[in-house]
């Protein structure tokens, strides 16, 4: 069976850099994966509202374009994407009521019942290829990198949709682990990074930033792993911010983890663009011979 | 024709308002089986029933019937009355005109008219009622009482001093409970095993006191007053009758395992007496961790036992009692701190929970009652408690407030300054529930005299400090100044929720009675019955129950004992006859209403292969009436005749 990929906006745009370390390494590692045609936005934040159903309009119609493919999963490579289509699908899949309200104003569109299964490409990872089988197909593995994961909300909650244990995730400890990395742990690995007040108000994302940034630096991680493109943004680009605010501050790489499953795998760095990231990450690996020289400061 | 007397109640208003009484008593008194028809204003007032007890000598009343309340409230009542007189008590019906007739309808002509229906149709069956003698069943003059702590121990005591002899069966090797592991109570702070040990020495040494230790309940059979009881008795690997206790073997055994009784916070040997005061004072082998048991070789306990106690071949035994009540106080235990994601799912040494604190605090803990943190044994100079750790949230705990944790906590952090002096104790608390005899004062003492800080608010998250792993921080809000709070402590005492003893709802199946969600006993009634199962003859008592205190719990085992006594002293059960008999003249056996009955009082007879009611356990429920297919079922004084003339009646 084909196994799509639903990419939604920031994938295919801002972070086309996270998008297609992810394709090439999911085909590296013999399987394929095909972007869902016609697929329209996630719906962003999921609404909680019990009213709201016309907040999960957008959802739902992607989840029934996955299902005119035949196909029974569909997987997301942004945190967002994968928590708005799984609360939608599980209201889909659970309460009768909103399901009939949706289903009838939707009426130009086939009924649908909550039948997809939503993956996260990391859950895709961890269960369906196996981080044991990743471990084998490694060329360059990370030589002992020391990697802090950070979850932040999304990927975790609420639970029952996170994809771990809401307090002590392993996904990504377990993966950077495959990678040959060495993961660094630290309490704030599911504190918030701010969110969306990125947006109009950064000085509470500049505080965050800055204090999950520093438990990791005092933990010993030479640089942070995510799975969130949100939270990638401000962990990586809010850095300058806190840079001009607290001037004892040190810089730390962020990966998105395609990155570095891309580069473990021995496909060619130019993939991930480095150049878009803030903090060029390219010293630390070449430090570690992950990467030939070439390094850019903004 | 049988003579009856109808007795029509006023109830003050509550009835008379609605109901035309004098208009009931003419209709009614025109029947012809009426002999005599009166109202009065309060039927069950002495006045009342006296008019009852005359009219029943001067008529010559073979039947009465009284048109009152419902006959939960005063059946007993009236049917002492007509006794008094001389008529069989079950020649009383009650006709429920109250409940069913006065206060649920406002149109008094209908009223009037439902009254009189009623009426009529329990004078159809009072027609046919047999005259019943009360059914007499023989009392095992023995109690069970499951559970050695200090509400077992206490309810066994009241018993045993009543003259009764008592089996108490506790599954550790010693009784004392969770009690024996407290360091000072609260509000008096007089030493926990000061005011212990004379209990456990008085079961321990009572001539009518039978300690089962190291024990537990295999199987229960039978009811009220002839209960049948199966114990398992673990193999210690000791000989019990033959040790003295001097306690060498523990000393030379070369094994060291974490103590359950220390709450993994001190060792103790393979060979072990759990604590210096254990009752009785005799060693058990734990025989997973014993190096004879896992490898075949050492037995340095046998080489060093003056005596040749030890056994290694010792099986496990089972001993059979009959006993007429069962006492079921089997405590509590406190959820595991490793359900506590945000608090660091009990990976950090230094978070520990009450009970753990308790044994810092215990002269004869693992530290010797000097308060040194776990994982390097520094003294804390800050400590943070959390209460409600657990308790009074939904979302991943209980919902259930575990009403000990205030009083505790307030305690830890007043006898912890009382240990170090320039330490500082602080308290994240929802709120103080310190309801109960100088409870309150308790607390306003700790926090004016001993300066603790109390946070109204709860705690986000408990970590390990990046730049110094020797301190934990403590993340929690301060909800009155709507303040973040950041401590770093040196230990966090965690008073999690109290939740029921592992094997609790097994137990409860094995006994037949009922618990709630988390496994807590039920009571029968939650504020008249609080002592008794719903189960005759099993009674409940401590934190079985639902979390409480020691004086609580102390009072509630004495009157757990004390509903044990009233039966226990009694030369017979008197029970209702009004419940099933067989008609053997129909009876095929088919087996059927042995299925249906869900009380276990009906079988087989060997030989006859009939159907009998066992009439102890009988509760008179009609389930074997309605599925018997050939009618031999009967319910006395509810046979289908009797319902069919009452239908009649009203149709």
């Amino acid at each position: 069976m084909d196994l799509y990929y639903y990419p939604g906006c920031t994938l295919k745009t801002t972070a086309k850099n996270f998008e297609i370390p992810a394709l090439e390494s999911i085909e590296k590692l013999g399987h394929k994966m095909i972007e869902l045609p016609r697929w329209n936005c996630c719906g962003t934040v999921h609404s909680l509202a019990a009213d709201d159903l016309i907040h999960q309009l957008a959802p739902v119609r992607t989840l029934i374009r996955i299902s005119e493919t035949g196909s029974d999963k569909v997987v997301t490579l942004c945190a967002m994407c994968y928590n708005t289509l799984k609360q939608t699908n599980k209201i889909m899949l659970e309460d009768a009521e909103k399901r009939d309200r949706i289903n009838n104003f939707l009426d130009e569109e086939k009924d649908y019942s909550g039948n997809v299964t939503v993956l996260h490409l990391l859950e895709f990872l961890r269960d369906e290829v196996g981080f044991d089988v990743i471990k084998q197909r490694i060329k360059r593995p990370l030589n002992g990198l020391k990697l802090s994961p950070y979850y932040g909300c999304l990927l975790l909650r609420p639970e029952g949709i996170g994809i771990d244990d809401i307090e002590t995730p392993r996904v990504i400890e377990d993966f950077i682990e495959a990678l040959g990395g060495k993961a660094v742990e630290s309490p704030f690995n599911n504190e918030c990074c701010g969110s969306y007040h990125t947006v109009n108000d950064i000085e509470p994302v500049v505080e965050r930033a800055k204090m999950i940034i520093d438990d990791m630096d005092n933990r010993g991680a030479d640089g942070i792993v995510v799975g969130c493109p949100l939270c990638f943004f401000n962990l990586d680009y809010r850095q300058k911010d806190v840079k001009s605010s607290y001037n004892d501050f040190n810089f730390k790489p962020i990966f998105y983890f395609t990155q570095l499953l891309a580069i473990a795998l021995g496909l060619d760095e130019k993939i991930c663009d480095f150049d878009e990231h803030f903090v060029d990450p390219r010293p630390l690996l070449f430090s570690k011979k992950l990467v030939l020289g070439g390094q850019k400061r903004k | 024709m049988k003579r009856i007397g109808v007795f029509v109640c006023h109830c003050g208003l509550n009835i008379s308002d609605t109901v035309d009484v004098k208009k009931v008593i003419e209709e009614i008194g025109k029947l012809p089986e009426v002999a005599h028809a009166v109202d009065y204003t309060y039927m069950c007032s002495d006045p009342g029933q006296e008019m009852i007890k005359n009219a029943i000598t001067k008529k010559k009343l073979e039947g009465v019937i009284v048109a009152a309340c419902t006959h939960t409230l005063h059946e007993t009542t009236f049917r002492n009355a007509i006794a008094s007189a001389g008529l069989n008590q079950y020649q009383f019906e009650n006709a429920n005109i109250r409940e069913q007739c006065s206060w649920v309808h406002k149109d008094k002509k209908v009223a009037t008219e439902k009254a009189i229906e009623i009426i009529k149709t329990m004078i159809e069956k009072l027609k046919l009622n047999q005259s019943l003698a009360a059914i007499n069943i023989p009392i095992t003059k023995k109690a069970l009482v499951i559970g050695g702590g200090i509400s077992g121990m206490q309810a066994a005591l009241d018993i045993a001093n009543s003259g009764f002899e008592v089996i108490l069966v506790e599954k550790t090797s010693s009784i004392g409970g969770r009690m024996s592991q407290l360091s000072e109570t609260f509000p008096t702070l007089d030493c926990a095993s000061c005011i212990l040990t004379p209990k456990t020495v008085e079961v321990g040494h009572h001539p009518k006191i039978k300690l089962l230790t190291f024990s537990e309940i295999e199987e229960v059979e039978g009811y009220l007053g002839n209960f049948k009881v199966k114990i398992r008795r673990k193999p210690a690997f000791v000989d019990w009758e033959k040790c003295s206790g001097c306690g060498l073997c523990s000393e030379k055994c070369p094994t060291n395992v974490t103590s359950e009784f220390e709450r993994d916070m001190g060792t103790r040997k393979a060979i072990y007496i759990p604590f210096p005061q254990a009752v009785p004072k005799k060693p058990v082998i734990d025989s997973k961790n014993c190096i004879y048991f896992k490898t075949g070789k050492c037995k340095l306990c046998e080489k060093i036992c003056p005596i040749g106690a030890i056994d290694y071949n010792q099986k496990e035994s089972f001993i059979e009692e009959n006993v007429g009540v069962i006492i079921v106080a089997i405590g509590y235990d406190l959820l595991s701190k490793e359900l506590i994601g945000e608090y660091g799912y009990g990976k950090y040494k230094d978070v520990i929970d009450g009970l753990q604190f308790e044994r810092l605090l215990s002269a004869s803990g693992p530290t010797a009652g000097k308060i040194k943190r776990p994982s390097d044994g520094k003294i804390p100079k800050d400590v943070v408690f959390v209460q409600c750790v657990g308790s009074r949230d939904p979302e991943h705990g209980m919902p259930y407030c575990s009403k000990i944790c205030c009083m505790y906590t307030a305690k830890h952090a007043l006898l912890y300054k009382h240990a170090v002096h320039d330490g500082q104790a602080y308290v994240f608390y929802i709120d103080i529930r310190s309801g109960g005899k100088g409870y309150e004062e308790f607390v306003q003492k700790a926090i004016e005299d001993e300066k603790i800080i109390y946070l109204r608010g709860k705690v986000s998250r408990i970590f390990k400090d990046s730049r110094d792993e020797g301190k934990l921080v403590v993340w929690g809000v301060d909800t009155l100044t709507g303040k973040k709070i950041e401590i770093a402590a040196d230990m966090v005492v965690l008073a999690m929720a109290a939740v029921p003893n592992e094997g609790a709802k097994e137990l409860a199946k094995k006994l037949k009675i009922s618990t709630d969600p988390y496994g807590f006993i039920n009571e029968a009634h939650p504020k008249l019955r609080p002592v008794e199962t719903l189960t005759a003859g099993i009674f409940l008592t401590g934190c079985a129950q639902a979390p409480k205190d020691i004086p609580e719990t102390v009072a509630q085992a004495s009157g757990a004992a004390a509903r044990a006594i009233t039966i226990l002293s009694k030369p017979e059960l008197e029970m209702d006859p009004l419940i099933a008999a067989v008609d053997e003249e129909i009876c095929t056996g088919c087996g059927i209403c042995v299925e249906v009955c869900a009380y276990d009082a009906r079988k087989l007879h060997d030989i006859k292969k009939m159907a009998e009611v066992n009439e102890a356990l009988c509760a008179g429920c009609g389930a074997c009436i309605s599925a018997c297919p050939s009618n031999a079922s009967i319910h006395k004084n509810y046979t289908k005749e009797q319902i069919l003339r009452m239908i009649e009646e009203i149709t």
